[in-house]
């Protein structure tokens, strides 16, 4: 009933090509976001910053940016860590190098670093495909690991090999580094990923987003009707590089604080890939349900047991976790194999057509 | 620094021969357990198009299984029998509640659910065995641990006893599977299930069973990887991620050709240990070897698409 | 013109064709050449498919390739939509010709096609795979597209508006929201030509429009065809096995049989072809 859509006609393709031709969902979306910008940070703790907002929000972004080049235009990567630790090192340097230089530009520049090196390694994805083409990132997983270890400049030269993060300012104000407010940073992270998911729902329902799906479904047939594929794929990979580096950078600087090159190693590629599979391929809202329950799960894990007062220790919990996020994969591909927005869609479409089945 | 990439590297190998032989039997020892696990993604691959990314944590499984059933005071060659069981038991139970719920999807969410079942054994694994370090049990298996010492050109060449087993067990093991495949009725079918499935399936071959049983021969394979291995370095999650060399093998081999499997495994051992020998310590800084395989594979595939062994394909509309 | 011309031109029945067009059976009139094949070949490795074939193409006709299973039908259209290079043999396109070209350059070069077994991208609604058939048509910036600002936004209503007035032609209006997926067989096809005519081509070519079509939906089809040659004057080449659906709807028929050319002329003049009748009926080779 709530969901009812009768009485909204539709008298342009403008107004059919709104963002949310549905007035119902425009106002959900509305809720959500006086919510987040408004309710949230108003009743969170430090602790639900630190670990469920902020970590929640980068993920989601980082989900979005490989769904972009994997469920948008079909090609399964398996390096997106890497990619991330690009952006992180790349605004690392630009901050080091130019500290006059405003840290969310530093952040939303970074990106442009991690699509240069998406594109080098996305040329194989021209005579590469399917799995050979997912083992083929995984080059540029190991190789870029190793080469944030062993190039020195990278980490200006520090001992520990890690890159801290400097105390930045905006507007007077500490963005990051340890003298920064969890508050301040989640409302940085909000506005950029807010502005990266706008800017890419705009790029997969338009031109840019029909050529990538085109060439996922079939690519011989995209080819035959017009798509040329080397242009298709690669801009695939450099706008998701540039989310995926954003996030990377927004990763460190806005929540780690600090990183080693082994963060960037391949579970991070996977916990992302997760995020985006149980989320759901081919979405953009699939990123942030995904992203919530991947990240959300370990806390509520880790407070449950002892909320109950079952004595479980803190390993076990991590174990249990990593089974139990498995688990989840396996039961979740099964139940529907397109994520969490395929089911929200299911639901939204029942609600719609409410009381009536068809 | 020219010299240094094409012309030093070349005389250090014929002025040290012994030191060459050492580093290729080093490589041939790792190739051949890269090419035994690539062995294990091709069998799963071909009878069933699923590309088993759980084969590297199933070796690890097996190891641990196998280790950890020891220090309960099994003796060991029953624990390799119970373990066969446990791996058994792993094949059924993945057809029955992974398999078989998802048969005709597409090959990305098999592929997925395989990295599911990674996670969930890797969880599974830490909480029943720990996560710490364990020996592997070569001397209670009667596996001879003594070294050969070989004198060529008056050098000094050492050839680890445990790693000329591994690699006579592997050969075995390859003519072995080779045979079952290429004599036997249920053999046929799995080969038979690689060309097409629902010609097979029509022809009266159960894609259960068969399914069953190449998770099984993997398990097999994993177990002996898992001796192997474990005998030259320990029992750990580690093992994981050298399992992961096992793709580019599969690059280069193509994912279908079993032949490929093994000439590419032994190719990539041998190469990355040179390569990191004679080029990635003297001038990259070293532990070239987490990357070198992957970007030998990409740059063989930017030429050779369909890898080494594989046949190229006429696309049609 | 070239020998390679002039002896083609000695194959041909004199008089049935002119330089400046000829009028069809149903008195239309059919203009000068459009595409022009010279002795193409092409082979497999060692497989020749097709053997050294030469016809043309005249703007406006509709203009058919027949021939029993295996006679190189297909290779003939994907030659033609540039997913095979020819072996041998020159492609004259609008008087030039043709270099080796992508199969994307092709189609931009307004050549547009459908497929014997549909290719449509099913992850997208009806209304998305058809606005592909826009995509050569659609310049904006990538900043553009991510703003939907200016030019983007522009173009994708402008746009829109064309393939709602291909969607109203083939009559799919009522499903355009609808993932193609769901839909049935006939009506998928049905996409496809939508898809090919959004692009607003020159040439169409069809493989086998009608294949596994019951009688009603191949007469529904034939009139497609049939309404989009008259409308829009697009030349189209077509594939299909349906004899009679083949001399009803089309102009001249070329008959391919083991991947060479048998026959070639108007649907009366080749049915009573000697040839023809012994590769449809089945002599020994």
């Amino acid at each position: 009933m709530l969901y009812r859509t009768a009485g909204q006609f539709k008298t342009s393709y403008q107004a059919d090509q709104a963002l949310f031709p549905v007035r119902q969902d425009a106002v959900l979306l509305a809720i959500i976001l006086a919510f987040a910008w408004g309710g949230l940070p108003l009743l969170a703790s430090e602790f639900a910053f630190q670990t469920l907002l902020i970590p929640i929000l980068i993920y989601s972004l980082a989900a979005l940016g490989l769904n972009l080049l994997t469920g948008f235009a079909g090609q399964l990567s398996l390096g997106t860590a890497a990619f991330m630790g690009v952006g992180a090192y790349a605004c690392y340097k630009m901050v080091t190098l130019m500290p006059w230089m405003n840290p969310v530009v530093a952040i939303l520049l970074s990106g442009g670093f991690s699509a240069g090196v998406g594109v080098a390694f996305g040329i194989p994805s021209l005579r590469i495909k399917g799995f050979y083409l997912a083992i083929a990132t995984l080059a540029a997983q190991f190789f870029l690991v190793w080469l944030f270890e062993k190039w020195g400049w990278l980490y200006n030269y520090n001992a520990s090999g890690a890159i801290q993060v400097p105390n930045l300012t905006m507007f007077g104000i500490y963005v990051s580094g340890p003298q920064a407010d969890s508050r301040v940073q989640y409302y940085v992270v909000l506005a950029v990923v807010m502005l990266m998911t706008w800017m890419c729902i705009n790029l997969t329902r338009g031109t840019l987003g029909r050529t990538w799906k085109a060439t996922r479904d079939m690519d011989i047939a995209a080819e035959l009707i017009g798509i040329n594929l080397m242009r298709s794929k690669l801009t695939a990979f450099a706008v998701s590089s540039y989310v995926v580096g954003v996030a990377g950078a927004l990763f460190v600087f806005m929540w780690r604080g600090a990183a080693e090159p082994n963060l960037f190693d391949i579970p991070l590629s996977f916990r992302i890939l997760f995020i985006a599979i149980i989320g759901g391929l081919g979405s953009v809202m699939g990123n942030y349900l995904g992203a919530i329950l991947i990240v959300g799960l370990p806390v509520v894990l880790g407070t449950v047991p002892e909320a109950l007062g079952i004595p479980i220790s803190s390993a076990t919990v991590e174990h249990l976790n990593v089974m139990i996020v498995g688990a989840l994969i396996v039961f979740f591909l099964i139940i529907e194999p397109h994520g969490l927005a395929r089911l929200w869609a299911l639901i939204r479409e029942k609600l719609i057509i409410w009381p009536f089945p068809h | 620094m020219l010299n240094d990439i094409f012309i030093k590297p070349f005389i250090d190998m014929v002025e040290a021969p012994d030191f060459l032989l050492q580093v290729l039997w080093e490589g041939l020892v790792s190739g051949i357990l890269y090419a035994l696990i690539a062995l294990g993604f091709v069998l799963i691959f071909r009878s069933s198009r699923i590309f088993n990314f759980a084969q590297g944590i199933m070796v690890v499984f097996a190891a641990l299984t196998l280790v950890g059933l020891h220090a309960m005071g099994v003796p060991a060659w029953i624990c390799v029998i119970l373990t066969l069981g446990v791996m058994f038991l792993l094949a059924v139970t993945i057809e029955r509640v992974v398999l078989r719920p998802l048969v005709g999807q597409p090959d990305i969410i098999l592929f997925m659910a395989t990295i599911g079942i990674t996670l969930f054994l890797i969880g599974l694994g830490e909480i029943i065995f720990g996560g710490e370090n364990k020996v592997m049990i070569t001397e209670e298996l009667g596996i001879p641990t003594d070294s050969v010492v070989l004198e060529p050109w008056g050098g000094l060449l050492i050839l680890e006893q445990k790693d000329i087993t591994a690699v006579i067990v592997a050969a075995l093991l390859v003519v072995a599977l080779l045979l079952f495949l290429n004599k036997t009725r249920m053999g046929r079918a799995i080969r038979a299930l690689g060309d097409d499935h629902q010609a097979a399936l029509s022809v009266g071959i159960s894609l259960q069973q068969i399914w069953v049983l190449v998770w099984f021969i993997a398990g097999i394979i994993a177990l002996v990887t898992g001796i192997a291995w474990g005998a030259r370095a320990g029992v750990s999650f580690a093992l994981e991620v050298i399992a992961y060399k096992a793709l580019p093998v599969l690059m280069l081999g193509g994912l279908e050709s079993i032949t490929g499997a093994i000439i590419g495994g032994l190719l990539i051992g041998m190469m990355e240990k040179l390569f990191e020998i004679y080029w990635g310590q003297p001038l990259l800084g070293g532990n070239t070897e987490t990357w070198f395989a992957f970007v030998l594979a990409l740059i063989v595939l930017l030429f050779r698409p369909q890898g080494l062994f594989g046949e190229r394909i006429i696309e049609r509309v | 013109m070239d020998g390679a011309m002039r002896t083609y031109r000695n194959d041909e029945k004199e008089g049935a064709v002119s330089d400046t067009g000829y009028i069809t059976a149903d008195g239309r009139q059919i203009g000068g050449t459009l595409m022009e094949l010279r002795n193409i070949t092409l082979k497999f490795g060692g497989v020749v498919a097709i053997k050294d074939i030469s016809f043309d193409i005249r703007e406006g006709e509709i203009r058919a390739i027949i021939g029993p299973n295996g006679a190189g039908k297909s290779s003939m259209l994907n030659i033609i939509s540039g997913f095979y290079t020819p072996s041998e043999g020159e492609l004259w396109y609008k008087g030039a010709k043709r270099p080796p070209m992508k199969p994307y350059e092709v189609a931009r070069m307004g050549i547009a096609r459908t497929f014997q077994n549909i290719a449509l991208f099913e992850g997208m609604s009806v209304l998305d795979n058809v606005m592909t058939g826009r995509l050569t048509h659609m310049k904006a910036g990538i900043a553009s597209q991510a703003l939907w600002w200016g030019r983007a936004r522009d173009e994708e209503i402008a746009n829109r508006a064309v393939v709602e007035k291909v969607i109203d032609f083939l009559e799919i209006q009522a499903i355009r929201k609808t993932p193609v997926g769901r839909l049935p067989y006939g009506l998928k096809k049905r996409v496809e030509l939508a898809r090919a005519l959004a692009a607003e081509p020159s040439m169409l070519l069809l493989d086998e429009p009608m294949a596994g079509m019951n009688v009603e939906e191949k007469e529904d089809m034939s009139r497609f065809i049939l309404d989009v040659n008259d409308e829009f004057g697009t030349t189209i080449v077509l594939i299909e096995h349906d004899m009679g659906v083949v001399m009803d709807l089309s102009d001249r028929v070329v008959v391919m049989d083991y991947g060479k050319k048998i026959g070639d002329g108007p649907p009366d003049e080749v049915r009573n072809n000697q040839d023809v009748i012994d590769a449809y009926l089945g002599v020994a080779h």
